[in-house]
């Protein structure tokens, strides 16, 4: 069974994946967190693991991931979490993270480990093409796991159709050149969706980096499958008393 | 012995590579398929030349350190790169880089530095070519190197402090990457040291081999052989070392020294020592040896030299070190205190306290009397007399 493709077989408009990070607020509100997005609405959840050295994330999520941190959470402590999870949380999942924690806790393992809890996919922006297609893409494939590689504006037309035909699952769009969390002209971005729109790609099409709310929600949804939300969510758990109202708020004011 | 060169995909045996999220996909795909091109082009080769020789001051002299040689028992040369103007070796490499970038079509400078001195480097290359520099620097070494700031601020440079970590080195080049990331057209980041993603250190280490360049020639001339028994220098990320190091990769009997700064010592949890404590991993772009946790978390190194204080090693110097073609040696933050006394009252030299490292490097090893052994005076040591003050009143903490 292949939770990402179940997915977008059944939807392949409005889709609305949410990255939360691992241990924030509270290293224990990791699985409280994912119910919450479920429960409101998520179609899929990108779930973060934290890094010391964040490069592509902005303040926000370099924030999360800080605190999540100091609360003890490592790649460990997180499989220990998600043990029983599939029992609860039926959405697909995929694990966001820098290369670095996965090489030392062992690709081939990490693959095994993350695949017999139910992950589906991961996302390693750092992740070279080349240690991709030499290395780490068939250990992937021999655990069943996709793995979805980013675009950006900047990204030229062949190179996005590389990039499209080594992912599986869906492909990131990053809404322009940047790190997350920062605010951008989405005109540019709808031009840039469109463009993807006429490559004709493989994988449906997720845009992320800059997606806050309704407006901006509905702006990149218009010429792609859907939309990743990060750090506006993350923002809404800084300042939440309790999770799952917060969860609420903040998905109804973006999809309700 | 196997040669040491760099593969087409940029990796020295198992190091190197290019770890970039996508964001910086073209912009260092540019400099890849265009560094060589530009660097040996004869106008720019005319013009880096020019600047090394009247602006620089280069050649540095290689002096014989008469008095440090008695007392170590070897014939110790000093390479002066304390004497470039600036007063280090990194103005070969922010010269070398601001050019390029220029021939990019590039008009605005990013740079990270840790000491302060790559940031003066760079800031005053891009005063003198009229270029916006934004040089990225750590809370922490803002403070303990206060100096270079003031240096940085006169040149027109705007000093963005890192706050996040440990807010030092790594940190500082944290944020100049995620700068690069969101000004993906009009900036290049002039990267201070051999690590990065491939190209930088290949770049860096070409930029920086004027150093052996000229330590063969002036051996040569001074000793009748361009080869030294040994030559020594201290690696933060490692620039100094490759120049210094770099025509002599592939000559066997030249004995390549490395000093690592050990802080309060390897052991202490508060050192920089990366080869004595890390593992493989990937930090800033390339795969190297790595100070980390069992869960990949990078950790925060600590040394009294700010130019060392980082938790990597370029590339280059992982393979030196893997295939044991280097010697790797490191030295105490004490250690280092003493031999910068210990230099400037034998020979009136005040170095900087990275380059202290590699003289507290000499005490390590096995000299013969007749040796020769060349030191990388990788920089002077204006930048670090509130450290030196402190130390001489003991108000060291
Ligand atoms: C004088 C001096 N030496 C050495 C270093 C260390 O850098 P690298 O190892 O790249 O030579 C620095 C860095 O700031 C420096 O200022």
């Amino acid at each position: 069974m292949n939770r990402i493709k179940n997915l977008f077989d059944n939807k392949n408009k409005n889709v609305l994946n949410v990255y939360c990070t691992a241990g924030f607020p509270k290293l224990n509100s990791t699985l409280v967190v994912m119910k919450a997005l479920q429960n409101n609405g998520a179609d899929l959840i990108e779930l973060g693991m934290p890094y010391s050295d964040p490069l592509a994330d902005g303040e926000v999520i370099q924030q999360s991931g800080s605190i999540a941190l100091k609360n003890g959470m490592t790649i460990k402590v997180l499989f220990e979490q998600l043990k029983n999870f599939r029992k609860e949380i039926s959405v697909p999942v995929v694990l966001m993270g820098y290369l670095n924690p996965v090489l030392q806790y062992g690709f081939e393992k990490f693959c095994e480990d993350a695949a017999s809890l139910g992950i589906d996919g991961l996302i390693l922006p750092d992740m070279p093409q080349i240690s991709f297609e030499n290395e780490y893409g068939a250990i992937m494939k021999k655990y069943g796991l996709d793995f979805i590689f980013l675009v950006t504006p900047e990204t030229s037309e062949e190179r996005v159709k590389n990039l499209d035909e080594l992912s599986s699952g869906f492909l990131y769009a990053v809404s322009s050149s940047s790190t997350t969390g920062k605010d951008k002209s989405f005109e540019d971005v709808e031009k840039y969706l469109q463009r993807l729109q006429s490559y004709s790609l493989k994988n449906p099409v997720l845009t992320g980096f800059g997606v806050k709310d309704k407006t901006t929600f509905e702006s990149v949804c218009k010429y792609s499958n859907g939309a990743i939300i990060g750090s506006a969510y993350i923002k809404a758990l800084e300042n939440a008393n309790d999770i799952a109202t917060a969860t609420q708020t903040f998905l109804a004011s973006v999809i309700g | 012995m196997q040669k040491i060169e760099i593969d087409q995909n940029g990796y020295y045996g198992n190091f190197g590579g290019a770890y970039i999220p996508e964001m910086l996909y073209p912009n260092v795909e540019e400099l890849k398929s265009k560094y060589l091109e530009i660097m040996y082009e004869d106008s720019f080769q005319k013009e880096f030349q020019y600047l090394l020789r009247d602006y620089v001051g280069r050649p540095s002299p290689l002096y014989f350190a008469e008095r440090l040689s008695t007392q170590i028992g070897a014939k110790i040369y000093l390479k002066r790169e304390d004497l470039n103007h600036t007063g280090a070796h990194k103005i070969n490499n922010a010269i070398g880089q601001v050019l390029l970038a220029q021939r990019l079509g590039k008009t605005r400078i990013i740079a990270e530095t840790g000491a302060g001195q790559h940031g003066v480097a760079t800031a005053t290359v891009c005063a003198l070519k009229g270029l916006q520099c934004i040089v990225y620097m750590g809370a922490v070494d803002i403070e303990r190197q206060a100096p270079n700031v003031a240096r940085m601020k006169m040149l027109g440079a705007k000093v963005i402090p890192a706050k996040s970590g440990s807010q030092t080195l790594k940190d500082a080049t944290n944020e100049a990457i995620r700068d690069w990331i969101n000004n993906p057209t009009d900036t290049h980041y002039v990267i201070g040291s051999v690590v990065g993603p491939h190209p930088y250190p290949d770049m860096v280490a070409r930029f920086q081999s004027i150093i052996s360049e000229e330590i063969r020639k002036q051996l040569k001339e001074k000793t009748g052989s361009e080869l030294p028994d040994y030559l020594v220098a201290c690696v933060g990320g490692g620039s100094n070392a490759a120049g210094t190091f770099y025509h002599y990769l592939n000559e066997e009997d030249v004995k390549l020294v490395a000093v690592e700064a050990a802080g309060k010592g390897i052991h202490s949890g508060m050192s920089a020592a990366t080869t004595q404590l890390g593992t493989l991993g990937v930090l800033h772009g390339s795969k190297s040896i790595v100070m980390q946790t069992e869960d990949g978390q990078v950790v925060e190194p600590h040394s009294i030299s700010a130019g060392l204080d980082y938790p990597g090693i370029g590339p280059l110097h992982a393979h030196l070190f893997e295939s044991k073609r280097g010697i790797f040696l490191s030295a105490t933050d004490d250690e280092a205190l003493k031999e910068a006394f210990n230099l400037t009252r034998l020979e009136g030299i005040i170095p900087a306290l990275e380059s202290s490292h590699a003289l507290a490097g000499l005490r390590k090893l096995d000299f013969k009397k007749e040796d020769v052994v060349v030191v990388c005076l990788s920089g002077r040591g204006d930048k670090d007399m509130d450290t030196y003050m402190k130390s001489l009143n003991g108000d060291l903490g």
